[in-house]
């Protein structure tokens, strides 16, 4: 009675999943594409959290799709990556924090743009408010050029206070995610499953289709687009990670004050950084325009293309006013490439990033299995 | 896509693993070939889309392939399946040239699987294709593709114009339009006839009607039965088909490798009117389910109730269906239509029989019955622990034995005894030259795939050219 009272509650996407996945797991012909089959067939019952893990696991690569003999038109119907995709954007919306924040994730392409747009015309009103339009349209060289136009404190507090923030949110997802399994906390620092997660993402291992050879993406063809494209981005945006990084120890540590000589740790990082936030986002996009929605999640494509734009539009802003600081031009594209940040990080938690936490949160949890860490009882 | 041709070098009947094979080695000899697949594109490979590995031979441990397999174990282990119905002089080039096969297939796109988990021990005479039988005629597909073979799906190949033995053109309807094409050769790869119920039936009478086709629908055999009639030989038993036990609720067609049931050996097996009517336990389940079908087939109506109790329900692989389920015998049999009284004598009667052993359901245990016909020999253990389930089984045909005799070049015998001069075969429809009877893993896609290359080789430098 209990278990029919539990099923009632579902979602058709979980109850889909599971329907999907009794039959893969009867079949077993792709268990060699994927961390999701290997994890899926050590379990003989589906537990909602577990379709969760399962679903985060999924990379999207689609191989198992256009390889499935039960796929559409077959009667049974398969398409399960599709389905995951679906899961996975309810786990999104389960582990949000704080938790009415959740809707967020729905109609988030609309919601981000909002937000990017109202963070830039924010700055930019307070700028044209706060500062005497001889100092904004001025041109500016030297230490402390950039602090001319917004001041040291207000970048310092907003930046600081909203990076916080923005952290604290999606550890607290991580948290609910990870507390939703077998392990304990302490089990994420295990050496072995955790350094095993490090390289599965340096590498994106599972967008190799389990050949090398890439995912599908609009047909039963394999390409490395996907990946190649990732990799720009993915260590584009860790780039400029380290390059904010070294600027903040450059000014706290040595007293060197912004904007830095082109030849410096900050820019030559933010430059590499930014190359890969322009390349890899573009590419993505163009990928997934030619991609075979079928097996993706059509619904989300806002929530991708708003994320992909936003890095892109931040690179883009950063490289303008690369080009352009000694000119008058900077105070204004300063306030623009800060808009751009700051809407960034603010809807960073309730974003397309939240999937790299709980994807690597489970990929971190399937090392564990693999190596079959001893898990304490959920409920002990 | 361009019009459709009249006049190709190589015309290959079927779309399936084997044909596709003979497109490849055909194209690339430097012919110009046409593809003709009845179906339609997202349903295409015939029954290679269902399978899984192949077997081949190797002296050393491979990528994908650990040990040994050598020619005479090979062999050996055809002749025991096929108990002798096979050609051991074809059998023998067949396993050859297997060795060659996972390179050859390699090169061609096809991807393996490094080492198979799971519970099946193929792994040192079986190569696993990573991602199953539909990514290897994906990829075979990629291929022809980029070779330029001109594929054409939805396209039935009606009739084979055929003068003295001599193969002239075919006659199609491709997209609902008729065509004629000529060509120098032409390589039937279309298959057996399992999925032709009316021929089914003329070996099996109504009982056929109630069989489930586990592969393609589109293997109905149209141009076996041609080349039959236009004094091509045959080969295999017309009446005998592969059939194994299935869950009863699969699909009428294409159900494939997800409707097994691994459960009868720790079950019973009751027919229409609640009997037992063969040993369960005889021996493990991969050396018996091919048996079962045929079993099941003998029963009234075709089917057979498996059941079992809450004991061993962790015993065997979970199945797509979800077993039917009641706490009482009497009330299992209402749900599934059986008279109550006679399926609960039938499990007193078991119960009764069943002597005290060391239950083991991983080695041929002393769990046997005593005193009662037919007997389990294994794993008996009485039926006594709530709830019980059934599953419903059904002779599920793979494939069909029927098929044109060949030679060495892969070439039809004519009913003269001379080989025809541009007629090959591959696959399904000729691979009862060597597998007269019995089936063992992997060696269906094996002859298709040597069979296929050696049919693509001859047609391409056929001697009409």
């Amino acid at each position: 009675m209990l278990s029919n009272a539990i099923k009632s509650i579902e979602t058709p996407a979980v109850e889909e999943a599971r329907r999907v996945m009794a039959i893969c797991n009867a079949c077993r012909y792709c268990e060699g594409f994927c961390a999701v089959f290997p994890a899926m067939e050590s379990r003989r019952e589906l537990a909602t959290a577990d379709l969760g893990y399962l679903a985060n696991l999924c990379h999207n690569c689609t191989a198992c799709y256009h390889a499935c003999q039960y796929a559409p038109p077959h009667e049974f119907s398969l398409n399960l990556p599709g389905v995951l995709a679906e899961v996975r954007a309810e786990t999104y919306e389960k582990y949000a924090w704080p938790a009415p924040f959740a809707k967020l994730f729905r109609r988030n392409g609309a919601i981000v743009s909002m937000l990017a747009a109202f963070s830039i015309a924010l700055i930019l009103l307070l700028t044209f408010v706060l500062q005497d339009p001889e100092v904004l349209f001025a041109e500016h060289t030297g230490a402390g050029a950039f602090y001319k136009i917004i001041g040291h404190g207000v970048i310092a507090t907003v930046a600081g206070s909203i990076l916080l923030y923005s952290t604290l949110a999606l550890a607290v997802g991580f948290v609910k995610f990870w507390r939703d399994g077998i392990y304990q906390l302490s089990d994420v620092a295990r050496p072995a499953s955790l350094l095993g997660a490090i390289k599965d993402v340096a590498t994106l291992k599972y967008l190799g289709g389990g050949h090398g050879d890439g995912c599908n993406t609009k047909d039963e063809s394999f390409s490395n687009q996907r990946r190649a494209y990732h990799q720009l981005m993915m260590w584009g945006y860790i780039l400029c990670f380290g390059a904010t990084s070294a600027a903040a120890a450059y000014e706290y540590g040595f007293g060197w004050i912004a904007p830095y000589p082109f030849f410096s740790l900050p820019v030559l990082l933010g430059t590499l950084g930014g190359v890969g936030l322009l390349i890899g986002p573009a590419g993505l996009v163009w990928v997934k325009l030619q991609s075979d929605p079928q097996p993706m999640l059509v619904q989300q494509f806002g929530m991708d293309y708003a994320f992909l734009a936003l890095l892109f539009f931040i690179s883009l802003t950063g490289f303008l006013l690369l080009g352009l600081r000694a000119t008058s031009a900077m105070g204004v594209l300063l306030a623009l490439h800060l808009g751009f940040v700051l809407a960034l990080f603010l809807v960073l938690p309730y974003s397309k990033f939240v999937h790299a936490v709980y994807r690597f949160a489970a990929l971190i949890r399937f090392g564990l299995e693999e190596r079959r860490e001893p898990a304490k009882d959920a409920f002990s | 896509m361009a019009g459709f041709p009249r006049h190709v070098d190589v015309v290959v009947v079927g779309g399936g693993n084997a044909a596709l094979c003979a497109a490849i080695s055909a194209r690339e000899a430097g012919a110009d070939v046409l593809v003709l697949e009845h179906a339609y594109k997202a349903m295409r490979g015939g029954n290679s889309r269902h399978t899984r590995n192949l077997r081949a031979m190797h002296r050393a441990p491979t990528a994908t392939l650990t040990g040994s397999y050598s020619e005479e174990e090979y062999w050996q282990d055809l002749f025991r399946v096929t108990e002798g119905n096979t050609n051991e002089r074809l059998a023998r080039m067949m396993i050859r040239k297997s060795a060659e096969l996972l390179d050859w297939l390699g090169e061609r796109g096809v991807r393996f699987q490094p080492a198979l988990r799971g519970t099946l021990s193929l792994g040192r005479t079986n190569a696993f294709f990573l991602g199953g039988g539909r990514a290897l005629v994906n990829a075979l597909y990629l291929t022809a593709e980029k070779l330029g073979i001109k594929v054409f799906y939805d396209t039935e190949v009606r009739e084979l114009d055929i003068e003295d033995g001599v193969f002239r053109s075919a006659k199609v309807v491709s997209r609902g339009f008729a065509y004629e094409v000529q060509a120098d050769a032409v390589v039937v790869a279309s298959g057996g006839f399992q999925a032709n119920i009316d021929w089914m039936k003329e070996a099996w009478g109504d009982a056929a009607g109630n069989f489930i086709i586990r592969g393609t629908p589109y293997n109905r055999g149209r141009i076996l039965k041609d080349l039959m009639a236009k004094g091509v030989k045959t080969v295999g038993d017309p009446a005998q088909c592969h059939a194994v036990a299935i869950d009863a609720r699969a699909p009428e067609f294409d159900g494939g490798i997800v409707t097994r049931l691994d459960c009868v050996c720790f079950s019973i097996v009751v027919n229409k009117d609640g009997q037992r009517f063969y040993d369960e336990g005889e021996d493990f389940w991969p050396k018996r389910y091919a048996i079962w079908g045929r079993l099941v087939a003998r029963q009234p109506k075709q089917i057979g109730y498996a059941i079992i109790d809450a004991k061993v329900v962790g015993n065997f692989m979970p199945s797509v269906f979800p077993p039917i389920e009641a706490d009482t015998i009497v009330g299992l049999a209402g749900l599934l239509g059986l008279d109550p009284l006679a399926l609960e004598r039938t499990v007193a009667e078991f119960n009764a029989a069943v002597k005290h052993g060391t239950y083991n359901s991983d080695a041929l245990d002393d769990c046997c019955t005593e005193g009662i016909q037919p007997p389990k020999t294994h794993w008996a253990l009485p039926l006594d622990v709530p709830p019980y389930y059934a599953y419903p089984l059904r002779p599920g045909i793979t494939f069909t034995y029927l098929g044109v005799k060949v030679n060495e070049k892969a070439q039809v015998l004519l009913d003269t005894g001379v080989a025809s001069k541009n007629i090959y075969a591959t696959g399904e429809i000729m691979a009862g030259n060597i597998l007269g009877k019995g089936y063992c893993a992997g060696t269906g896609m094996s002859i298709g795939s040597v069979f296929g290359r050696i049919a693509g080789e001859e047609a391409a430098c056929s001697p009409m050219q």
